[in-house]
């Protein structure tokens, strides 16, 4: 039969084609290519250096932009180190006078503080069209229109491209964007109270932008800022109001990364922003990497450089490091990489299963898949399972920078305020609610108690004895042990709550937690969290509600319990204890301290302790005064301490160079990979399974056949 | 015909300012403008100042349908609501809230949603028509019964299953395409071929098993019985006759949903990553993005009113019988 031998004359062809990795899905051109494979699940909202300020986005801008700081790869604890400036800058200090101080003066005394950046020469931008110039020098897409524009879609649609050496300039242009009306940075308010006159340049912007059309061009270099002076060429001069030790980690952050006025320009003219022809999309920097593709609904490619300023592996690292191979491209040039391709995917599922055949160079652990990737050993430390051991994956973890906790508000009447009965009750919700046992339930043990607001590797936080919560925790044999529920029961007693019940009138104490939980998975990790508090005989009630509702709660002190988290912005103790400073209370302030926490002595010991460097003579003394200042918050208990994170990373074996980095975030240009290893093992993990194909055939054939034969009788039955 | 196609457009304006209104209204009963700009400049480090000026920027700032403080039409023109739909009446979608255009983005994301939408549509229709006039030529046999067996148990599994059950047997465990993903030109074939499959067949329990009964109740009428007697074969009696007077149903159901294709399946786009209008949506949604939440209900709206008047339209064509006036 004719269709019979064309059946089989397709099948063997779909075979035929079949020989390869029928599942990669990436373009065959890209086999054997030097490319690293990664996802992201939300698509990042700005690439402008100027707004970006989540993970998301500064996965990319990171690796595009190059502030003049940045943190070195394999040093702990987090230490600065230039990145495009000849150093980190010092500090100088003057009184109201202008005269200059010690470094070591009073912070009181200090009026101005004045940091210098001297940045290297020679270092080029990007290829762009904005750069590109005319026989004479001059900008040859300067005066573009809409018309102009016509047939241009993307940036590559631009014929030519320039570049340019990189100068003060272009970081205090970016410094003064800072100030635009309609750019809306996040830390525009923070910053215009640290550097003089930026204040006054963003009421100045914003009077000139209401007097041009909506989306015309704002010159920033008409408006003078006092605060950011141009030295010579490659030097420019910050003056901050006060002592502000911390504000060299913002060095390191895009914020602070250069942006050419021609760049802005270029962005600027008429009919750019219909085409999505935006720095917010098209990012401009010096960096290693260039963002050459971006559709955000699907993929983002980041490509070398060209111009790259040209950079080596770092030599040192921590004792363990060389152990771990990590040291072994020690002077090698960066990037090593010639392109990073970022796929969307926003379930963990499909990611999960292409990062086991080898289209993904590494993974996160999701809650489903856990199981699959680890084990646990005997003595309790974590371990790949034996499916990932086979394949040569290998399994990183660290504990981030992070604190998540359940806050009192202390405005509340109930479980508010410093008088002792409030203490005491917020001491033995703490020593009830057994966060040993959250972590081990609901994260897979993927996290460390908390006993203070410092997380590990944050300057302050100590191991041991030393950092150990002595009102929630004893120190027995060598480690903490939760205190019994008697003394919490104990403690609840003395704090006119005997059994749950108000000492006087019997009434039960019920609590009430807002929460922005509500899904299936949350429901148990609020069951158990009732039964928590239920071990004291108080009753919890969750009031379960949306974000912008739970957040509007916080901002009025609506709240009486709510759960809450915080990443580092840098590593510095002052970034997590100012979450309880006074001045940064929530009702009063609009600060970031949502439990509208106020002790007089902490604040002291606060205003002291970020004036401080941890480095140098006062490191001895920053840290003591630490230590009282976290003595006082367990003693006063405003957070039930929650956790610190930790995160599981899998990497495949031909990845190399990886270390967990929390808060320096340009890491792309230190990962290796071995193209051949990936080639080959993608090969031998992704032979197609073929008898399926056949197995499906022969089924139809079987269900068509019958009912052929079927039709065939019926209709000469009727005949 | 065209008076009546006019006269019907013409409804569908009131349709659509009530569509508006009622979206404009439930959005901002939930979102506050000022949850808005929250949600846009982040949660870390926002000053109320900060708040003031992203909505004074966009057109937040004033009231949402009433402004008392404006003279004359003011009071109902410089408001939230009369600023922010006035425009996409005249086909100007505007900006989404990062400040991207929306109409372009629908443009470059239409294509991908009609890959995968269209042929699913095409195909689930062509088998899913298929096996009920089997079904039906084999009425209240063994084959009947197991296939209407079959029908129930696969529109009784969720479509979600379908997805992750497709995507671990054809793609985990025998490699055959891609998880997931989206390439242009001759690459998308390996991306799409997976996602139409699993949107055929979880389609075919129900819609088998909703055709086979009209087909049914088609059967036992006299006009058949006439046909059959006149000597036609089966098939004859089932294609020509059958299924040409079956087609009202079946077009009331089917064609109304053709111009809903253009807005994208929301879990096939999610699970096998597909950058189409659906994931646009939800991904709006989730944003809190009311100009694209805005655009995409309008649109969508729009195509359903179309979806109607295309159906009144094909009665035309399968029933001689049906004039406009």
């Amino acid at each position: 039969m004719p269709w019979f031998r064309f059946f089989f004359a397709a099948l063997s062809l779909l075979f035929a084609a079949c020989g390869s990795e029928q599942n990669d899905p990436y373009p065959a051109g890209e086999r054997g290519r030097n490319i690293l494979y990664a996802g992201f699940s939300e698509r990042p909202k700005h690439l402008d250096p100027v707004q970006s300020y989540t993970e998301d986005e500064i996965t990319f801008t990171a690796q595009i932009y190059e502030p003049p700081l940045q943190y070195h790869y394999l040093k702990r604890p987090y230490t600065l180190i230039p990145a495009t400036s000849e150093a980190v800058p010092v500090a100088r200090y003057y009184d109201e006078r202008g005269r200059e101080l010690a470094a070591d003066a009073p912070a009181a005394q200090i009026a101005l503080s004045v940091y210098e950046i001297r940045l290297r020469p020679g270092i080029r931008y990007q290829p762009h069209p904005a750069f590109a110039t005319d026989a004479a020098g001059e900008p040859l897409y300067r005066d573009l229109d809409r018309e102009r524009l016509r047939g241009i879609e993307r940036l590559a649609d631009f014929p030519l491209t320039g570049t340019r050496e990189l100068v003060a300039d272009d970081y205090i242009y970016q410094i003064k964007r800072l100030a635009h009306p309609r750019l809306h940075s996040p830390i525009f308010g923070m910053m215009a109270e640290r550097i003089v006159g930026l204040r006054e340049l963003g009421a100045a912007l914003q009077a000139a932008a209401r007097s041009l059309p909506a989306d015309a061009w704002l010159d920033l270099d008409q408006y003078p800022l006092p605060g950011v002076q141009r030295v010579d060429r490659y030097t420019y001069r910050f003056t901050l109001r006060g002592k502000y030790p911390q504000f060299v980690y913002w060095l390191a952050m895009p914020f602070f990364a250069p942006v050419p006025r021609e760049v802005d320009r270029f962005y600027g003219q008429p009919g750019m922003a219909e085409k999505n022809l935006t720095l917010d999309w098209y990012p401009v920097g010096s960096g290693p990497f260039m963002l050459t593709d971006n559709n955000p609904n699907s993929r983002l490619v980041l490509e070398r450089n060209p111009n790259f300023h040209g950079e080596t592996y770092p030599c040192v690292g921590e004792p363990q490091d060389e152990a771990a191979g990590l040291l072994a491209d020690c002077g090698q040039p960066l990037p090593f990489i010639d392109q990073a391709v970022y796929t969307r995917e926003k379930e963990s599922i499909p990611y999960w299963n292409k990062f086991l055949q080898g289209y993904y160079d590494a993974s996160g652990i999701s809650s489903d898949s856990f199981d699959q990737a680890v084990r646990l050993g005997v003595g309790g430390d974590v371990q790949v399972s034996d499916e990932m051991r086979d394949r040569g994956i290998t399994l990183l973890t660290s504990v981030r920078a992070s604190i998540f906790y359940l806050g009192f508000n202390m405005l509340d009447p109930v479980v508010g305020g410093l008088a002792e009965p409030a203490i005491k009750l917020r001491q033995a919700l703490s020593i009830a609610i057994d966060q040993e046992e959250f972590i081990s339930i609901f994260m897979n043990g993927r996290g460390i108690a908390a006993t203070s607001p410092l997380p590990p590797g944050i300057f302050g936080y100590l191991e041991g004895e030393a950092g150990n919560n002595p009102v929630v925790y004893d120190w027995v044999d060598g480690k903490p042990q939760r205190k019994p529920l008697a003394v919490a029961r104990r403690l609840l007693a003395e704090a006119g709550w005997p059994d749950g019940r108000h000492a006087t009138n019997g009434e039960p104490l019920v609590l009430y937690l807002d929460t922005t939980s509500g899904g299936m998975g949350d429901k148990s990790r609020l069951d158990w969290l009732t039964r928590q508090f239920a071990k004291l005989d108080v009753q919890l009630v969750v009031r379960s509600t949306d974000f912008n509702r739970f957040q509007e709660k916080i901002r009025k002190g609506a709240v009486q319990l709510y759960y809450l988290g915080w990443n580092a912005d840098y590593p510095d103790p002052e970034n997590f204890l100012f979450l309880l400073a006074g001045p940064e209370g929530k009702v009063a302030k609009s600060g970031e301290n949502a439990s509208n926490y106020v002790n007089p002595e902490f604040d002291r010991l606060f205003e002291r302790m970020k004036n401080m460097e941890s480095e140098g003579p006062s490191g001895a003394e920053r840290l003591a005064i630490i230590r009282q200042a976290v003595a006082l918050l367990q003693h006063d208990a405003p957070w039930i301490y929650g956790f610190h994170p930790t995160t599981y990373t899998l990497g495949h074996v031909w990845l190399h160079n990886r270390k967990p980095n929390d808060v320096g975030h340009n890491v792309l240009k230190y990962q290796r990979i071995d193209v051949a290893q990936r080639q080959r093992l993608r090969q031998e993990w992704n032979r197609p399974v073929l008898w399926p194909l056949a197995a499906a055939a022969l089924v139809l054939l079987g269900l068509v056949l019958p009912a052929l034969l079927g039709y065939w009788r019926r209709e000469r039955g009727t005949a | 015909m065209f008076a009546y196609l006019v006269r019907r457009l013409l409804y569908a304006l009131p349709i659509l300012v009530g569509v508006n209104l009622i979206t404009f209204a439930l959005f901002f009963v939930v979102n506050t403008p000022d949850d808005m700009a929250r949600l846009q400049l982040g949660v870390k480090r926002v000053t109320p100042e900060a708040i003031a000026k992203w909505k004074a920027e966009r057109g937040y700032d004033r009231p949402l349908f009433v402004n008392p403080a404006a003279a004359g039409l003011g009071v109902l023109t410089e408001t939230i609501f009369f600023a922010k739909s006035v425009r996409m009446f005249a086909g100007d979608f505007g900006r989404a809230e990062d400040g991207r255009d929306i109409a372009r983005e629908i443009r470059s994301r239409l294509g991908p949603s009609l890959a995968i939408a269209l042929p699913t549509f095409v195909l689930g229709l062509l088998v899913t028509v298929s096996l009920a006039l089997l079904l039906t030529f084999f009425r209240a046999s063994y084959l009947d019964f197991w296939g209407v067996v079959v029908c129930v148990a696969m529109m009784s599994i969720s479509g979600l299953f379908y997805i992750i059950g497709g995507q671990y047997l054809v793609s985990k465990l025998w490699k055959l395409v891609p998880i997931s993903g989206y390439g242009g030109g001759l690459e998308a074939w390996k991306f799409l071929i997976l996602p139409l499959a699993i949107g055929v067949v979880s389609g075919i329990g129900s819609s088998t098993r909703w055709y086979r009964t009209i087909f049914i109740e088609e059967i036992s009428r006299d006009y058949v019985r006439t046909a059959r007697a006149k000597g036609l074969s089966e098939l004859n009696v089932l294609f020509r006759h059958v299924l040409r007077n079956a087609m009202i149903p079946i077009l009331t159901g089917v064609v109304v949903v053709i111009p809903l294709l253009f807005l994208g399946s929301l879990l096939s786009e999610s699970f096998f990553g597909i950058p189409g209008l659906g994931s646009y949506t939800i991904d709006a949604i989730k944003a809190q993005d009311f100009a694209v939440v805005r655009a995409m209900v309008f649109i969508g709206s729009l195509l359903y009113i179309v979806g109607l008047m295309l159906t009144d339209v094909s009665y035309t064509f399968v029933d001689p019988r049906i004039r406009f006036h």
